[in-house]
């Protein structure tokens, strides 16, 4: 699921009776059962499905197989390309969306026209089916007759139709090209919601003191938008590493495993080839690359927050 | 903060750039879908169909896998909504009032199940769903659906219940309501914003999940409208464009009524509420 998700809202502070124990344990009563045996569970026994050789159908002996997966893996090049891809993919499109959706942020925030259309254009996406998104972008982005390669013939910028999504040199750029438009209107919304948030006087008092656009930016703009931009382009890298269905459905991973997210390899060596331990293994790397990223990028960016 | 004439015009451009990439792709998908099969073909395509052709609406739900799709996608949305209303009201309502000690582990739980690549959890979901049958079935993936939609009903719901004055409930605990009765007359009622908010955030999640339906349903007769439509793009070679942009539009309409109704709820109080924290 996709949305924006920082601290859950503050509720007043009063102390715990007993009393109360009871009674918020029996409201939690029915959600109980089916998140911990369709969430917790499922999490911790996937967890572990990477050190066993579990395999695809019925009543096959799993056996423990201690860091085996681990030890195939990085012995596979595919996995190293996958990674690599995911690295690729994740940097760029958290990277070039925060900052064109900065731009426009800050756009949005003076007493432009149009300010309206665009807010109203930019939770669409975003709430768009991916699968819908992909095939729009398959329309646009087709060798024949898409409106990219005509464009770009009319401008003479080439003289034969790009295959975008299928050359094995344009793939992976077209489908970030799709990930910045999916990813970029949500967080230029949240960055204009945190612009709005920063107290006006502020910059007034510096313009009094001869501060100028650029040195209120760099002074007043960036440090105030330090949670929200930390929050928001945290949840944006972990939402892209962990991204399935629309490349799924624009690339499948092709051409020639160009576009090969990891979490496409590990789909494909599940449900494909039936490798249930080497996929949960595959998770397993995912997981702690998420948890490494979160505490080093957390614990530099919000240091001087406490 | 004013700009010089210079910095108008280039401002301009860049919100004209925006806009332009932003709904052109929209644009496109549209006009295509109402473009007949001779102006679809054409090696010179223009933006806006030379005359409105509605024949791949028509194409398109006289196929029958597209009507199953939607079909199935219809159920399954609405039932999983339902349930996560049932069960996150009380657990909201528990999480926004009572400080239990089950309220950091949810809100950790929350956050955790954003976080985690969807892939550890589906096959032993898979492992678990099978034995009891719920493999390949509309309520396997209805419970899926809501237990993975749960967390950020919850989240949404508590910061609505929160805001409910205590003032209220109190008044009726003293007419000798009991906790049940003050939830169902006195905070339900006023939390028919938020319950609806969370309603449609729900219906959209559900209706344009993938990774699980791929996963949980192999049956066609079961298929989700992301799965059917995902199908015909795999079909290569026979590819009808102009229905698949139709059924695309038809898909997308759910998430645009959303807007029409959430657009200012959304932008405003759960962004900067979220923002805020």
């Amino acid at each position: 699921m996709t949305a924006t998700l920082t601290a859950p809202p503050q509720v007043k502070k009063k102390p715990g009776k007993p009393k109360q124990n009871r009674e918020a344990i029996l409201l939690f009563l029915p959600a109980l059962l089916p998140v911990l045996l369709l969430s917790v569970y499922p999490l911790i026994r996937g967890i572990a499905l990477g050190f066993t050789d579990a395999r695809a159908g019925l009543n096959v002996e799993t056996n423990f197989v201690g860091f085996g997966n681990f030890g195939k893996l990085l012995q596979n090049d595919l996995f190293w390309d996958s990674f690599r891809i995911g690295v690729i993919w994740t940097l760029s499109v958290t990277i070039l969306q925060f900052v064109a959706a900065l731009g426009l942020a800050l756009l949005l925030n003076t007493d432009l026209k149009f300010r309206g259309v665009a807010r109203t254009l930019a939770l669409i996406p975003w709430a768009m089916p991916p699968v819908v998104v992909a095939i729009m972008w398959r329309l646009l982005l087709h060798p024949t007759n898409g409106p990219v390669n005509e464009v770009l013939q009319t401008l003479h910028l080439t003289d034969h139709p790009i295959n975008f999504l299928g050359d094995f040199g344009t793939a992976l750029p077209a489908v970030i090209v799709v990930g910045i438009w999916v990813g970029m209107p949500m967080t230029t919304v949240t960055l204009l919601a945190g612009l709005q948030g920063i107290d006006r006087t502020l910059y007034e008092a510096a313009a009094v003191d001869g501060a100028g656009a650029w040195s209120q930016f760099w002074n007043i703009t960036l440090p105030q938008l330090k949670t929200v931009i930390v929050a928001i382009t945290s949840l944006d890298m972990i939402w892209n590493f962990n991204s399935f269905g629309l490349v799924y459905v624009l690339t499948a991973g092709g051409p020639g495993g160009k576009t090969m997210l990891p979490m496409l390899f590990a789909y494909n060596e599940a449900f494909r080839y039936g490798n249930f331990g080497m996929a949960a293994a595959m998770g397993d790397v995912m997981v702690v690359i998420i948890i490494l990223f979160l505490f080093f990028y957390l614990r530099n960016r919000l240091r001087s927050e406490a | 903060m004013r700009a010089r004439p210079a910095a108008r015009v280039l401002q301009y451009v860049a919100v004209v750039a925006y806009l332009v990439f932003l709904g052109f792709p929209l644009l496109w998908l549209i006009s295509s879908s109402l473009k007949s099969p001779q102006e679809f073909a054409s090696i010179t395509p223009s933006l806006l169909p030379k005359h409105f052709d509605v024949s791949n609406y028509t194409d398109a739900l006289n196929e029958q896998g597209l009507v199953r799709g939607l079909g199935n996608s219809l159920q399954i949305s609405i039932y999983t909504t339902i349930l996560v209303l049932i069960v996150a009201l009380p657990v909201s309502y528990a999480l926004a009032r009572f400080r239990s000690r089950l309220r950091p582990l949810t809100n950790g739980w929350i956050l955790v199940s954003q976080v985690f690549p969807v892939i550890l959890i589906v096959i032993p979901l898979f492992m678990i769903l099978r034995p009891l049958h719920l493999t390949n079935t509309i309520p396997g993936v209805v419970i899926v659906y809501m237990v993975w939609s749960l967390p950020f009903a919850l989240w949404m719901l508590q910061g609505y219940v929160a805001a409910v004055p205590r003032e209220l409930e109190e008044a009726a605990s003293v007419d000798g309501a009991g906790r049940i009765r003050t939830i169902v007359s006195i905070v339900m009622p006023l939390l028919r914003p938020g319950l609806i908010a969370t309603a449609m955030f729900t219906f959209i999640s559900a209706w344009n999940e993938f990774f699980f339906a791929l996963v949980l349903l192999q049956d066609p007769q079961l298929k989700t409208l992301p799965l059917v439509l995902a199908r015909f793009v795999g079909a290569e070679g026979q590819v009808q464009f102009g229905p698949l942009a139709a059924a695309s539009v038809l898909a997308t309409v759910p998430s645009l009524v959303f807007f029409a109704f959430l657009q200012r709820r959304l932008t405003s109080g759960l962004l900067s509420g979220a923002v805020k924290g």
